[in-house]
């Protein structure tokens, strides 16, 4: 396990550290030069070139990446173009948003789909195991955005009893209003992820469902549901686990757009706002914070998954 | 049976799109820019599904929005169709060093979510719908290019392949006539998968502003816009979503479908 644990960090830091290099690279190759962000149309070369020098553009590519690992290290984000703060700490500001959001639509998903996912499979014979799953399909095509608007018009518009959007200023200095405000856009995300999960636990479960072993506790006298959940759900668990992982990676992801819906000051909001204003600084800010937590989440996601299944943790020994 | 179900179900929801954006390039109720009906005008008579905000007849809109959801489907799965197939391609063949970092590579892209990728791209060459296609093509790309990788080990492990290298057959040809047949089944059932997320992550981004620009009525940009009179013409904010539904629930079946006859055919 701990050979594992060394070998998979190695690649966690690897990948970090790659993602990185791709951010700044992809973000400079683009066309577009951010000195424009900052100058009025029709500029004097001159001007032009003082924005670059004030940028740090003017300087060789490597340089430019030294100096920005080195920033990032050092957990300095630069400055927004367009607001001149730093981006850190704007960054810092709107994670009570979305941390919570994410968090709380993952748990949700994760209460909706387990049940839902188990039954679907282990119901296959009744009417309601395919049309559970014939719901999930549908789920699955379904945009986000589009269920926020739907509950948006449901719940705050015409039955009155939600906020349709925005966030209380004091953010959760009253905590009342605060989760007020997240129960739709928390909704939303859970039922677009939900969808999905369903899916992948309910094939997770099929495969379980036929195997010898659940035959050998039946024929020592446990009832199906007794053997499932004693030994089918763990069985069960180790390929959803691995898409769990994945799942709050996109989890956050749609908090990025349903964020915009109900307009939640998140990271989601921060960023789209960044990429219309073509405030690099910004983009790169919430990508750096964004893709280091995918990456994260990934590895944490592995490791559950050895402790989850002994199996696998003698093979990695072996 | 039910995976015939499955397919035909798709097909048919599919093409019904693919019709109506067929007859749109023959045939639209109105101009796309004429506003004679007058703002948010209720559905029926000559407006069959209404006006939006601006006095523009929605079933034209949605028309014409089809055009751009279909278009997106068809450009972004051209795109990443051959970027990923060509990139896998040559990751599959490749050994040791060069493999092991081909697949690291492709790990670290994909760990950056399509839609995340798309922004990046959108970001830095403004919101148009080529940029938007363009962003999802790439992104689609590294998905397509690790699951080609993979299946190109699969194949180059088999006999058949030690036979024909024996047998003096180039690689070249044996890309061709060995390798694409054997993985293009399960190839085509991914691509259909990601035709309906390009679809969804076009209409995300136009929903964001990061797509299709205005006046070019993509159907996410049609909802954002319908949002805030969702009251007085609610047609406006169900139409281009039920349009977007049945469009990718149809590539989502479709793929299903293809994908069950491909697992008969393995056994």
């Amino acid at each position: 396990m701990l050979s594992y644990l060394l070998r998979r960090t190695a690649i966690l830091i690897g990948s970090l550290v790659l993602a990185a290099v791709a951010l700044f690279v992809l973000l400079r190759l683009l066309p577009g030069d951010p000195a424009n962000a900052l100058l009025p149309v029709g500029a004097t070369p001159e001007q032009i070139e003082a924005a670059r020098r004030e940028l740090g553009t003017d300087a060789s590519l490597p340089a430019q990446f030294l100096t920005w690992l080195h920033d990032v290290v050092t957990l300095d984000l630069g400055k927004s173009l367009i607001s001149t703060l730093p981006v850190g700490p704007e960054i810092t500001a709107r994670l009570p948003v979305t941390v919570p959001l994410t968090l709380a639509a993952f748990v949700l998903a994760v209460l909706i789909a387990v049940p839902v996912g188990v039954l679907a499979a282990a119901r296959a014979g009744r009417w309601y195991g395919p049309v559970l799953n014939a719901v999930a399909q549908l789920g699955i095509a379904v945009p986000a955005f589009w269920v926020g608007l739907l509950l948006i018009t449901a719940f705050a518009l015409r039955l009155r009893i939600l906020p349709a959007g925005g966030f209380p200023p004091d953010g959760w200095g009253d905590p009342g209003t605060a989760i007020e405000s997240l129960v739709l856009p928390v909704v939303t995300v859970a039922l677009v992820m939900s969808a999905s999960l369903i899916r992948y636990v309910r094939s997770a479960t099929l495969g379980v469902l036929g195997a010898d072993y659940l035959r050998t506790a039946r024929a020592l006298g446990s009832s199906p549901a007794q053997a499932f959940w004693r030994h089918g759900l763990r069985n069960a668990a180790v390929p959803v686990i691995a898409v769990l992982a994945m799942e709050l990676a996109t989890t956050f992801l749609g908090a990025v757009v349903v964020e915009s819906v109900f307009a939640l000051p998140g990271l989601g909001s921060l960023l789209v706002r960044g990429i219309s204003q073509h405030d690099y600084p910004v983009v790169q800010g919430v990508m750096l914070v964004s893709t280091a937590t995918v990456l994260v989440v990934g590895f944490l996601g592995d490791l559950a998954q050895r402790l989850v299944d002994p199996r696998l943790r003698q093979r990695g020994a072996s | 049976m039910s995976k015939r179900l499955h397919l035909y179900i798709g097909l048919v929801l599919v093409l019904i799109v693919a019709g109506a954006v067929l007859v749109s390039y023959l045939w639209l109720p109105f101009a796309p820019d004429d506003t004679s009906g007058g703002r948010l005008a209720p559905p029926g008579g000559d407006h069959l599904l209404g006006t939006d905000k601006l006095g523009r007849d929605l079933l034209t809109q949605l028309l014409i929005g089809g055009r751009i959801a279909l278009g997106t489907a068809l450009g972004a799965v051209a795109v990443g169709g051959v970027l990923g197939l060509s990139a896998g391609l040559l990751a599959g063949f490749a050994t040791r060093w060069l493999d092991d970092a081909a697949a690291v590579v492709l790990d670290i892209l994909i760990a950056f979510p399509t839609l995340l990728l798309a922004m990046l791209i959108v970001a830095g060459s403004g919101a148009s719908l080529g940029t938007a296609i363009l962003a999802i093509g790439l992104a689609m790309a590294a998905i397509v290019a690790r699951l080609v990788r993979v299946l190109v080990k699969q194949v180059l492990g088999r006999d058949f392949i030690t036979a024909a290298r024996v047998a003096g057959v180039s690689w070249p040809r044996i890309v061709l006539s060995h390798v694409l047949p054997n993985i293009a089944p399960v190839l085509l059932v991914n691509l259909a998968l990601q035709a309906g997320l390009a679809v969804l992550a076009e209409a995300s981004l136009s929903y964001l502003g990061l797509g299709t620009p205005p006046p070019n009525a993509s159907w996410g940009r049609m909802l954002f816009e319908a949002q805030a009179t969702v009251l007085t013409s609610p047609v406006a904010a169900i139409a281009p979503g039920l349009a977007l539904v049945t469009l990718v629930i149809g590539m989502n079946l479709t793929a299903d479908g293809l994908r069950l006859g491909v697992s008969d055919a393995d056994r």
